[in-house]
Order: structure tokens, then sequence, then C-alpha cells
């Protein structure tokens, strides 16, 4: 089931800040976040913030199509390799 | 025969025979025959030239079907694939997009079954 509209969006409040104050000091930095369950915002669109996956932090390049989305959703937690003997077929990706 | 929105309907009652147009299904089916004020039980074929029309007036201006719909859903897919989210990449591999279990069943997606040599269970 989707979040109640009554609530709004989800974002942690931390981040949130963060993010807000980048856009007053004007200063581009790159946010290391926990946080894969905050949605995008608009005003996030330019920021590269970085999404801890479980083990390390992928930069994350925000740009308006990613905005509604959540950050966690561009940070993988799982690394397939492909099975040991399906070379051919894993080459592909 | 009828024609709306290239495609043939068959000759049974109203409703039934808009489901065959794609983006149509029953109650949208229903609330188009309510609008044009025609009885969804009777047939396609007893139905005057007039009558259709009326039906394929309300399905071009109401409703997005067919081709166009087609092209909506798979540019909503393209766009996922594109900004690298990951139901993107799991339309990207042919595998369930929502979160289902892969280690079975998934058939759907998977398409029929691999069969990898030597991976018989051990006694």
């Amino acid at each position: 089931m989707s979040r109640s509209v009554k609530k709004g969006p989800f974002i942690a409040k931390s981040l949130y800040k963060k993010v807000l104050e980048m856009n007053k000091s004007g200063e581009k930095e790159m946010i290391k976040t926990y946080s894969r369950c905050s949605t995008i915002f608009p005003e996030m669109v330019g920021y590269t913030i970085s999404v801890y996956n479980g083990k390390t932090w992928i930069p994350v390049y925000i740009t308006e199509n990613l905005v509604g989305h959540k950050l966690g959703e561009f940070s993988p937690t799982r690394l397939f390799r492909g099975h040991s003997g399906s070379d051919r077929k894993a080459a592909k990706r | 025969m009828a024609r709306i929105a290239g495609v043939d309907l068959p000759n049974k009652h109203v409703d039934i025979a808009l489901t065959q147009i794609f983006g149509i299904g029953r109650s949208s089916a229903e609330v188009i025959c309510a609008n044009a004020g025609i009885d969804a039980s009777r047939r396609i074929n007893d139905l005057s030239p007039e009558e259709i029309n009326v039906l394929r007036k309300i399905i071009e201006n109401d409703y997005k079907v067919e081709g166009r719909l087609r092209t909506e859903v798979s540019l909503n897919i393209k766009r996922l694939m594109d900004i690298g989210s990951y139901r993107g990449l799991r339309h990207r591999k042919g595998l369930p997009v929502r979160g289902q279990r892969t280690r079975t069943n998934a058939r759907t997606r998977k398409g029929k079954r691999k069969t990898v040599a030597g991976k018989r269970r051990a006694k």
C-alpha cells in the first residue's frame, strides 16, 4: 500500500537540514547518508549524495528524473557476479 | 463488424466486447456503456452505426488505448531503466520487479526453466 498523502513524502530530517543548508550557502559537498528510505526532493537536484548500501557509499548524482524516488533505489545492496560456468551469459551484463 | 480504435469487436455483449480493446477492462467498459446510454447486455451487431460512433467518440476522447497506451507503458519502463533505479535493473535482467522471491517460481518473468548441468542434489 502506498503512503498516506496526508503525511507527505518521507525524508530523514537530518538529511533534509543538510540539503537546505547547502542550498543556502551555495556550496556543493557530497553528503554521506544511511537514509536509503528518504524520498528525493526537488531541492536536492544537482547534488551528489552518497547512499550507504550496507558496505560502501554509492555516490548518486541527483537529476530531475530521480525526484520522487527513494535514495535506496539507486544504491543496490546485492552484487550478482553470475553463476559458475555460465560465463557466456554473464558476459552480457 | 464494428471497429473501434483499430480493433474488431466480436459479437458479444457490449461491455464484454469492449474489453477486447487494450486498456479497457470490465469496469471502464461498463462506465462507457452508461455514458453512451447503451444497455450493456445488447450485442455489438445489434447496435446502429450511430451508437457505435458514440462509443468510438467516448473512447477516443477519454481513454488512452491500444498503441498509445502501450508506448506509454514502455516509456515508463524505459525511464526506470535509464535512471538506473533498482526497478529498472530488474526490468533489464528480466526478473520480478516488486520484490518477489526468485529462488523458486518467478517463471512468468524468467521464462522457461534453463536446466543447469551437474546441479543434482547430493543424496
